[in-house]
């Protein structure tokens, strides 16, 4: 088996598959832009505070628009028997969930940070903040894809998990959210942003160490349903 | 092809809290085809898994191909709606290993024509299936195993099927099947077994 070739399967699968439905792909970005874009008309015009809660209002945003496709992970391929031949094949099946996370987040969280800027200047975030801000968020939105899609393969066999997914899923991902504004906050302060910054980093390297197995024995205990 | 036996050494199935059957023992040897029957709920899917290395039997023991030695078509066909049966084929050949080259040889021996590069969601029941069991021709594996492959097939796919099967039993492979319609019988070395 040659495994850049069946890794590379795995991701261009997913990448042709959201070729085919830009629209749905879209989804999550557009969702994060327009919650940002329509905070700032709720408050009064001029708000001086709200550079101080843009940190917040990007993170909520990214985080619901991160989970909002998570569902769709696993099930498509367990519905139609794909899962079968992911957990038969010579790839190891973590790897396989490593590859199709790793594609689901270029589709769904790539563009959240490359976004983050834009949306950072449009909030009123000095550069540092605003640097801070994609920092995290380069960092952070790869675990959110990562717990969520560990949530999403132990709820793949359960007929309607729309509304448990996210009562599992945000209690791991609230840390991802407090050291992600976290780091913004401090640099808006002009505070050193690195601690949290580290942070994020720790825990993005836990769940990518512990997820791909977790979520791949998940799924094995789903075929056996 | 060499491919040792599928051994079932007292063998307890269950699902969840039910135990499907009990201290099974059952020899399948390579060269034959042996036709899996038992009523609704027997448990012939679950035994099928079993053999696939899919599923953990509860008690018993099992001797039998690794996951690369054993091409698994189950009652769904693997296929994802939005791409093409030519798409779907090339994907599984880069997770497995196989040459993407074969794709249009083994479609076409399973005629399917021009319906291989429409979307899976635009096919028939049995066109489904046809893609589905390309596969088996995209690598030479000796052991098969089959759920209810002839379901949606018409009488041409069927006899297409066991053309392949015989083939297949011919060059020293062996095959497993679940059908609840009888397979076509000639030339076909057909072993029945019933799940009680």
């Amino acid at each position: 088996m040659s495994l850049p070739r069946a890794l590379g399967a795995v991701v261009g699968r997913e990448l042709r598959l959201a070729a085919r439905a830009p629209a749905e792909a879209a989804q999550p970005l557009l969702f994060y832009a327009l919650v940002v874009a329509l905070f700032p008309l709720g408050v009064a015009p001029n708000e001086p505070s709200l550079p101080v809660y843009a940190p917040a209002l990007v993170w909520i945003a990214a985080l619901l628009a991160s989970l909002m496709t998570l569902e769709r992970v696993f099930r498509n391929d367990y519905e139609d028997g794909s899962l079968e031949q992911l957990a038969l094949a010579p790839l190891p099946l973590p790897l396989s969930v490593l590859a199709k996370l790793a594609a689901h987040w270029l589709l769904g969280g790539l563009p959240l940070v490359l976004a983050a800027p834009l949306l950072a200047a449009g909030l009123g975030l000095d550069a540092a903040a605003g640097r801070a801000l994609t920092l995290a968020l380069l960092l952070g939105t790869p675990t959110l894809v990562l717990l969520g899609g560990f949530a999403a393969a132990l709820t793949v066999g359960l007929p309607r998990a729309g509304v448990l997914l996210p009562i599992l899923v945000l209690p791991m991902l609230s840390p991802v959210l407090i050291f992600g504004a976290g780091a913004a906050r401090a640099a808006a302060q002009g505070l050193d942003p690195t601690a949290p910054l580290y942070f994020l980093a720790a825990l993005l390297a836990l769940s990518l160490t512990l997820v791909p197995f977790a979520a791949a024995a998940a799924l094995r205990n789903a075929l056996e349903g | 092809m060499n491919a040792a036996p599928l051994v079932l050494d007292s063998l307890t199935v269950a699902r969840g809290d039910r135990v499907l059957f009990e201290r099974l023992d059952l020899r399948i040897a390579p060269g034959e085809v042996l036709h899996l029957q038992g009523r609704n709920g027997a448990g012939k899917t679950s035994l099928l898994e079993v053999l696939a290395g899919l599923r953990t039997p509860e008690a018993g023991r099992f001797s039998g191909p690794e996951p690369e030695q054993l091409h698994w078509i189950g009652h769904k066909n693997a296929l994802h709606p939005a791409l093409s049966a030519v798409e779907n084929l090339a994907a599984w050949c880069g997770l497995h290993g196989a040459d993407t080259a074969g794709i249009p040889a083994a479609l076409d021996r399973l005629q399917l024509k021009a319906a291989r590069q429409r979307p899976v969601r635009t096919l028939s029941t049995g066109q489904k299936r046809r893609s589905a069991l390309a596969r088996l021709l995209l690598q030479r594996r000796p052991w098969w195993l089959l759920d209810e492959p002839l379901a949606g097939l018409d009488v041409e796919g069927a006899a297409l099927l066991a053309g392949l099967l015989a083939e297949h039993c011919a060059a020293g492979g062996g095959a497993v099947v679940t059908s609840h319609q009888a397979l076509p019988e000639e030339h076909l070395p057909v072993r029945h077994w019933s799940l009680r």
